[in-house]
């Protein structure tokens, strides 16, 4: 570090001097002309004069100086600038770009950097981009300024910035003229300014700017940095959080979609249904069966794909569905443990035939344009995958609020669920209903199959990776409370993004489910439970 | 009343059969009738009956349905695996005497702490039964107290095992991660190739077997076994009595943990691999079957239950491994909805009424 | 006489409904007391909360006058004394009645004491002797699932005399019987009153009447009126919102 600083001051008095000058196109050519001559630290000297010069021949001659291109002519002394062309070495007049033939094997010899020096050009190459037409380079360029900071080009930027039209371009370059100040010896007050630029710039590397200023001699310094970096610091807490947040909301998101249909066999039936994950499981290979289809037959039809298996996979999961409650379920109702093992016995057998039909291996369901894809807001980067099932899991669970609460199918649903000798004598037909409530919680866990086939792998086992997940969400939020599994899922899939950070995703995961057994203990019926006079006999 | 009634003296009867004629036909007759693998493969039946065993004294008297019995199992299976990977010493792959192979490999460069001991035989045998038994203290006195019963109590003992599985998958786990453990030379000295030594683990399950169920038999014939009854038949009306529900619960559930570790124990060495893949929900859910097939609430049944569903697991995983899950998918269902009482209880009831009115068709299963 | 237990103020609410509201009650030690009223008027709760199974929100619940009852579970105030029979007879089904009644004997509750139990002949005895004071002897052996509704009445009442509580609260227990048992039940309780406390809640008028005692008419969850029968049967609310005009 003392070792760079100690160069760049060297440069910068060379620099100083010579800019008050001004160079001209004469100057330019006798700058060039001299680059052979004396050390490492004068030939840095002489790279700081040719960027200061402006000359729109110095970006293409120092990237030539950089590479080891820029070459003297052993038979007339003349630069040139040699390239390889299909293993033959080929000069060009490095003033005039004129071509110099062939060079014969050691007729030149190339002029001489060493890393530091390199470091030198690199700084000069990105201010001499600056003065750019293309705003998109100019903007790369003062970036690179505030990356690297380097006192010679103080000047240059502010030179630059009286320019620049571009608002981002503008901006980048204050940030690159606070992080330069900050870098040389301007004064105290130079210095205050600068800190309180790089203070609104909430990112890693004005951080790294600010950092070792709090150790700075001036007590002043130290103390607006110190104060800077704090400030900078919560920012970025702030920003990670949010990540976070965004982070857990996707993932309960998709935890929604995969408990909500169990919300309605669990939490309104009361019915243990382990099968759901595979009825989930049901609906992504359902949507692999359509995107086969249209891409064999319709392929203009792919970005609808999705569309056209979402009716498909309700109706077919919840076909299955009816199926397990007319087959199976209805013969143990009010036996709960009997019913987890047939629904048990139920999974393996679905998993097997779909392991039967499509094999054990993994299957590919392709991304719509739509769902692919990611923007930015502030800090953050949102995927539009992600964004896509959180809509979806929203709608599906407003959809199933209004068939819940608004529509007569809904009224008999809570009707025969909370007094079913009641209801059947009020002339509702309980089997009927209860065929057709497991039948629309199964179609829900189908919809959720077309969802997370878009994330997640398409394999025999989806399923079974989601069972006990699903049930944590509704056991959590409170069974018989679709509301609770709303916020069961997203409190589960924000705790566990909070989570992973500190300890991984693994052992996250392992805590979360800790504390919802933790959580369970003290409120047994969950988050929202359905309170009244204790029942149980 | 006595311990060993018609039932047990069947059975136990059977079992000592099995027990002599099982090594003497491999180890003393010539050409060897009954094969090595054969020795090992039975053994492991009676792991996996003992294992039937302790569930059925939660479920099947207590009403407790644990899915997550085969967690208690597995630590069993982990805590002799541990002292089984410290036997090895320096004959293993990389020859150092102090750590296991897979430590080595994951740079490791002391054993972890809780490692220590286990080059103990009676160390990792008190750990055997304390690891599981003590897990289930723990979780059980929270769930208990807090009186989470039915299928929520299910649920998140299935979630215990589950969040188990995802740790021990875990290299940082020290536990070998998803290899788990194997590999094995000897125990006490014995050659676990041998098949003296393999004999003698069968012999060893089946007096752990034999021993399991007394045990059982014991605490169920007790006035404390009706009380666990009368919690499975009407918790809340226990309570009116003035029993602490809680701690019967807690006793029950202790000691059935403790009998599944033992199960583990001797299931690691003669399967000659302990791995998370033991501390899947899949597998802890099969245990039920097991019972619910043999007859819940029989002890007996539940033995006989987990041979007759791992001995067609065995003969189908290698004859049609496809129809393995639908078999076990189809008993499932098959077992709930027709034959509550399991194999024992229609065998019974058949037998009770001499004349049976219609023939019963237990053959099928 | 001294107090056996005293509720002072209590209150109670399921999600906002005032299951019981600023409930103050008085039983003396070897009292029989019916306590009477519509459905709704929180007597099943008032038993809840005696026995330990619900917590009052607020108010004081005293046993003994020293013992505080909001703090014990169902457990505990069992141990401490009281019985208590359900509005459904719940025995255990699939145990033999002698068991049940076993099951229920004033003995050590704990896990030692229970898995090391050897049974008595004095223990025996007092087994018959409750059969035959419930009239139960002949079907000793069966399951208690299989006894009728009336039996498992018996049954119940049988187990809660097993206990020998201090205190007996009995939810209903003619339901279910015929009047010549139902005048039995009301003779039972009579004669077991004095050597223990017993609080009925019953609805059935004819069995209160013949368990000639003070009478409490609880209404919306607090006392309308207490007094012998005659006297509360004389109140105007009393008769507006339970006996009817």
């Amino acid at each position: 570090m003392t070792h760079l600083r100690s160069y760049l001051f060297t440069v910068l008095t060379c620099v100083a001097g010579l800019l008050a000058t001004m160079a001209t196109a004469q100057d330019f050519d006798a700058l060039v002309a001299s680059l052979p001559d004396g050390n490492f630290d004068d030939r840095a000297a002489v790279v700081g004069q040719i960027a200061a010069s402006g000359d729109d021949r110095a970006v293409g001659l120092l990237e030539a100086l950089s590479d080891g291109e820029l070459q003297v002519l052993k038979s007339d002394g003349r630069l040139v600038i040699v390239t390889d062309v299909k293993g033959v070495d080929i000069a060009a007049d490095a003033l005039t770009g004129a071509e110099a033939g062939v060079v014969p094997r050691r007729g030149a010899s190339a002029i001489r950097v060493n890393n530091s020096l390199r470091r030198t050009i690199g700084a000069a190459i990105g201010i001499l981009t600056l003065s750019s037409p293309d705003p998109a380079r100019r903007l790369t360029a003062a970036e690179a300024a505030f990356r690297a900071p380097d006192p010679d080009q103080l000047d240059l930027l502010q030179t630059a910035i009286l320019d620049e039209t571009d608002p981002r371009v503008s901006a980048a370059l204050k940030s690159a003229i606070a992080a330069t100040t900050l870098a040389g010896d301007s004064t105290v007050a130079d210095k205050l300014a600068a800190i309180a630029i790089l203070k609104t710039q909430a990112n890693q590397a004005a951080l790294g700017i600010l950092t070792p200023l709090v150790a700075a001699p001036d007590a002043q310094i130290a103390a607006a940095a110190a104060d800077a970096v704090d400030q900078i610091e919560r920012t970025q807490k702030l920003w990670s959080g949010a990540q976070n947040v965004l982070f857990g909301i996707s993932l309960g998101s998709v935890l929604l979609l995969a408990a909500i249909g169990l919300a309605i066999t669990f939490g309104v039936m009361g019915v243990i249904n382990m099968a759901h994950g595979e009825l989930v499981m049901i609906g992504a290979y359902t949507t692999f069966a359509v995107q086969e289809v249209i891409r064999n037959s319709f392929p203009f039809l792919f970005d609808w794909s999705l569309l056209i298996a979402a009716p498909l996979a309700f109706l077919m999961a919840g076909a299955v569905g009816v199926a397990i409650e007319r087959g199976c379920v209805r013969f143990l109702y009010g036996r709960p443990l009997e019913t987890l093992l047939a629904t048990w016995g139920v999974s393996l057998i679905l998993q097997q035939t779909v392991r039967s039909i499509f094999g054990p291996n993994n299957r590919e369901v392709g991304n719509p344009s739509w769902m692919s894809g990611a923007f930015d807001i502030g800090h953050l980067t949102i995927t539009y995958n992600r964004l896509w099932i959180f809509v979806f899991a929203l709608a599906v669970f407003a959809i199933l609020l209004f068939v819940m609460k608004k529509t007569p199918i809904g009224l008999q649903m809570r009707a025969v669920t909370q007094n079913r000798a009641m209801a059947a004598s009020m002339g509702i037909r309980t089997g009927w209903v209860d065929a057709m409530t497991f039948g629309l919680g199964a179609g829900i866990a189908g919809l959720a199959g077309v969802a997370l086939s878009q994330i997640d792998n398409v394999s025999p086992n989806l399923g079974q990776s989601y069972i006990v997940d699903s049930f944590m969400v509704v056991v959590f939020g409170g069974a018989g409370n679709i509301w609770g599994t709303l916020a069961g899922a997203f409190s589960i899939g924000i705790a566990n993004k909070f989570l992973e950070p500190y300890s991984g995703a693994v052992l996250a995961k392992i805590i979360v489910l800790v504390c919802i057994i933790l959580f369970i203990q003290k409120r047994p019926r969950g988050l929202f439970a359905v309170k009244g006079r204790a029942v149980d006999g | 009343m006595g311990l060993i009634d018609r039932r047990m003296g069947i059975f136990l009867a059977g079992l000592f059969i099995l027990t002599v004629a099982i090594p003497v036909g491999n180890l003393l007759i010539d050409g060897k009738p009954v094969p090595s693998y054969l020795v090992s493969l039975f053994g492991k039946y009676l792991c996996y009956a003992l294992l039937a065993v302790a569930l059925d004294l939660v479920w099947g008297y207590c009403g407790i349905l644990s899915l997550g019995h085969g967690a208690f199992f597995a630590l069993g299976g982990y805590a002799m695996g541990m002292h089984l990977m410290r036997q090895i010493g320096d004959r293993g792959v990389y020859a150092n005497p102090d750590l296991p192979d897979f430590m080595v490999f994951l740079n490791y460069s002391e054993l972890p702490w809780f490692w220590h001991g286990f080059d103990m035989f009676w160390f990792a045998c008190l750990m055997v039964m304390l690891v599981p038994g003590l897990l289930a203290f723990v979780f059980g006195w929270f769930a208990f107290r807090s009186r989470v019963t039915g299928v929520y109590l299910s649920i998140i003992t299935q979630a215990m095992t589950y969040a188990l599985m995802l740790a021990f998958f875990r290299n940082e786990m020290g536990f070998g991660g998803n290899n788990g453990l194997t590999d094995f030379k000897d125990v006490l000295g014995f050659n676990l190739q041998s098949d003296s030594t393999r004999a003698g683990l069968f012999i060893l399950s089946a007096i752990a077997l034999a021993a399991g169920l007394l045990i059982a038999k014991a605490i169920t014939n007790s006035k404390l076994g009706k009380i666990l009854i009368a919690i499975r038949d009407s918790e809340s009306r226990t309570r009116f009595l003035g029993y602490r529900v809680e701690e019967y619960k807690l006793f029950v559930f202790v000691v059935s943990a403790m009998m599944a570790g033992v199960a583990g124990a001797l299931y690691t060495p003669q399967v000659g691999i302990i791995n998370p893949g033991e501390f899947s929900p899949a597998n802890s859910i099969e245990i039920v079957i097991w019972v619910a097939l043999g007859g819940r609430g029989t002890l007996v049944g539940a033995a006989i239950g987990a041979f007759l569903v791992a001995l067609t697991k065995t003969l189908l995983t290698g004859w049609l491994p496809e129809a393995w899950l639908f078999a076990l998918g189809a008993l499932f269902i098959f077992v709930t909805l027709f034959m509550p009482t399991g194999v024992l209880g229609v065998i019974e009831s058949t037998l009770r009424r001499k004349p049976a009115p219609k023939p019963t068709q237990e053959a099928s299963v | 006489m001294s107090v056996q237990l005293s509720l002072d103020g209590v209150c109670r609410s399921f999600d906002g409904f005032k299951a019981i509201n600023n409930l103050s009650l008085t039983i003396e030690k070897g009292e029989l007391r019916a306590v009477i009223g519509p459905n709704g008027a929180g007597k099943t709760t008032m038993m809840d909360i005696i026995t330990g199974k619900t917590r009052p929100d607020e108010g004081e619940v005293l046993w003994n006058q020293t013992v505080d009852l909001t703090k014990t579970d169902e457990a505990g105030s069992a141990r401490l004394g009281i019985g208590r029979k359900f509005q459904k007879p719940t025995v255990f089904e699939t145990q033999s009645v002698k068991t049940n009644i076993a099951l229920s004997l004033k003995e050590p509750r704990t896990i030692w004491a229970t898995l090391f139990h050897r049974s008595s002949a004095a223990e025996d005895a007092r087994i018959a002797e409750l059969l035959d004071l419930v009239k139960l002897s002949a079907v000793a052996d069966w399951m208690a699932g299989d006894l009728s509704h009336g039996q498992k009445q018996w049954l119940e009442i049988g187990m809660l005399l097993a206990q020998d509580p201090e205190l007996l609260l009995v939810d209903e227990p003619a339901a279910g019987m015929t009047d010549a048992e139902t005048m039995r039940t009301a003779d039972l309780l009579r004669s077991i009153a004095g050597k223990h406390t017993v609080v009925v809640v019953e609805h059935d008028m004819d069995f209160v009447r013949a368990l000639n005692c003070r009478v409490t008419v609880l209404h919306q969850g607090h006392v309308l009126a207490e007094g012998s029968l005659d006297h509360v049967s004389a109140n105007e609310q009393v008769i507006e919102v339970y006996l009817g005009r």
